[in-house]
């Protein structure tokens, strides 16, 4: 098969120029630090508990298209779909700190864990007070009792959406990564894989997949999801996703939500509002009200096709900081 | 043949490691998309080119700082789990050569103390499918072969290095992002970049 189309200059050199374009796109409220790929804000506040995300890149617009008013303070940025080494990610750490200590909110994964953690020493050992909350919202990665073992996907946005608007207004670290937390323990996602992405260094797809087939459960890299089927309608595979969900938390009746439907990078508008529309009736009928929507590009793997359902059970306090305004170029919300 | 090494020779040594892992890139990146997502090549890349950079910068002062600038290098360029495993074999392994010089004693030193930080740092243990898998078995090689010198424990750890990696297609991925592949990761080795460098020592010193 022919490699994907990209229209790049050279491939080595993406991370670089594309963090140039978003400092850019942010007309001012971002910079790029000189020596290393990590983006912060230009108007943070003092005396503010810092928040930072990160890891690798190839997923536009998480991580560093979310460093914003209200939502991460700044973002260490690794290559294509690798994490960013410990000296990026603590010098944007560096960056981003004022007095109150960072709470570093990134996805699950063996590279980011290590490399975040080895940042965290050399931090500590600066005297600095760092807090770390992974996501592990893809209940497709492991079972209920192993967690800890599931990757982040597409709730990170919902993530960084809430603890970006807890650090804005609570003064500890302690009560920032308590609300972090708390939203992590209570998000679910799953994703479904339709065609495959492709590195741009390398020109080549991360998986294949039949051209009838469909995985459900497939990881934001190709990780190998629970099930791998033909293609079939909408509502049945929104049947199958919400499934696999509402008894994994367990969602229950009575429960209030917030429902994001993610597009991986090239699937339709149409197609997700399809889904959206079956997924309603779903909960529904299952008696879960949804407080809000958000159905949109969030985190991408490259030209991948398909998309993922999150699910966020929500009580007043995560959703006052859900739904706190926020400023960013992968997500607004007056 | 080379039984002991100063500065210089190891200098050259990791000089010749990291161009093999340059040149290895292709079959880096086709073992890693056969579990993993297929950037495990241009990582090594990138972070064996910034190695060779800092190696080509001047004469390191020690043997230890020759290794620990090659760790170094390999941690801030490579990114994501590849980066700070081998970057921390490298950096915490270095101390292994903190009596100044390259010879079968210390080489075994710098893969006992290599293992036990990357144990450490990636919270594994041996059969979960890691590099581990041939790292552990090369360092117990080389502790075994020190005493015949250097050229023999280098070839004793690649050895056992190669059989570590052939060993890892048995085994299920219990980490990393093949973990999700479960039993479908058996058939498939871990890529081997520790059989490589291995290799490339080896070849260094025969």
């Amino acid at each position: 098969m022919a490699n994907p189309k990209k229209i790049l200059n050279d491939p080595k050199k993406v991370v670089g120029e594309m963090l140039d374009g978003l400092v850019l796109a942010n007309d001012g409220r971002l910079r790029k630090l000189d020596r290393h790929a990590a983006i912060v804000r230009t108007d943070l506040p003092d005396s503010k508990v810092a928040l930072l995300i990160g890891g690798g890149s190839g997923h536009e617009p998480i991580f560093h298209g979310f460093v914003g008013r209200n939502m991460g303070d700044g973002a260490a940025c690794g290559q294509v779909f690798a994490a960013p080494s410990p000296d990026i990610i603590y010098e944007a750490a560096k960056a981003v700190h004022r007095g109150r200590g960072i709470l570093f909110l990134y996805g699950n994964y063996a590279g980011d864990n290590m490399n975040f953690d080895m940042a965290a020493e050399m931090l500590e050992d600066d005297g600095i007070d760092v807090r770390t909350v992974r996501v592990t919202d893809d209940v497709a990665a492991a079972p209920p009792e192993r967690t800890h073992d599931r990757r982040g996907i597409a709730g990170d946005l919902y993530m960084i959406k809430i603890a970006g608007g807890a650090s804005s207004q609570l003064n500890t670290l302690d009560e920032v990564e308590r609300v972090a937390r708390k939203a992590v323990a209570n998000v679910r996602s799953i994703g479904v894989a339709v065609a495959a992405g492709s590195i741009p260094e390398t020109g080549k797809l991360t998986f294949e997949l039949a051209e009838d087939e469909i995985e459900i459960g497939m990881g934001a890299h190709g990780e190998a999801g629970v099930s791998r089927q033909k293609i079939a309608p909408a509502d049945t595979v929104a049947d199958l996703l919400m499934d696999k969900i509402l008894g994994d938390l367990p969602f229950r009746r009575g429960d209030e939500v917030a429902l994001m439907i993610n597009n991986l990078g090239a699937t339709t508008m149409m197609e997700m509002l399809i889904v959206n529309r079956r997924i309603r009736q779903i909960l529904d009928r299952e008696g879960i009200k949804v407080h809000r929507t958000d159905v949109g590009t969030w985190l991408t793997v490259q030209e991948m096709a398909g998309f993922s359902v999150t699910l966020l059970k929500l009580d007043d306090e995560l959703k006052r900081y859900l739904d706190m305004p926020a400023e960013s170029l992968g997500y607004s919300r007056m | 043949m080379a039984e002991k090494l100063d500065v210089s020779g190891a200098r050259d040594m990791l000089v010749a490691v990291s161009q093999a892992m340059i040149d290895q890139t292709d079959t880096l990146t086709d073992a890693d998309l056969a579990i993993g997502d297929g950037d495990h090549g241009i990582g090594m890349r990138r972070g064996f080119e910034a190695a060779l950079e800092a190696l080509n910068a001047g004469q390191p002062e020690s043997v230890e700082a020759a290794f620990k600038a090659t760790g170094t290098a390999i941690l801030s360029n490579t990114g994501g789990a590849a980066g700070a495993v081998f970057g921390t074999l490298f950096r915490s392994g270095a101390k292994g050569f903190s009596g100044g010089t390259v010879d079968g004693e210390s080489f075994a030193a710098f893969l006992e103390e290599g293992l036990v930080a990357v144990l450490k740092r990636g919270g594994v243990t041996e059969g979960q499918k890691t590099m581990v898998d041939a790292l552990a078995p090369a360092s117990r090689a080389a502790r075994a072969a020190s005493g015949d010198g250097l050229q023999a424990a280098c070839a004793a750890a690649a050895s056992a290095a190669l059989a570590g990696v052939e060993a890892s297609k048995g085994m299920i991925a219990t980490t990393g992002k093949a973990r999700s592949l479960g039993e479908r990761s058996i058939g498939h080795a871990d890529p081997g970049a520790i059989s490589i460098i291995l290799k490339a020592m080896q070849d260094f010193t025969a």
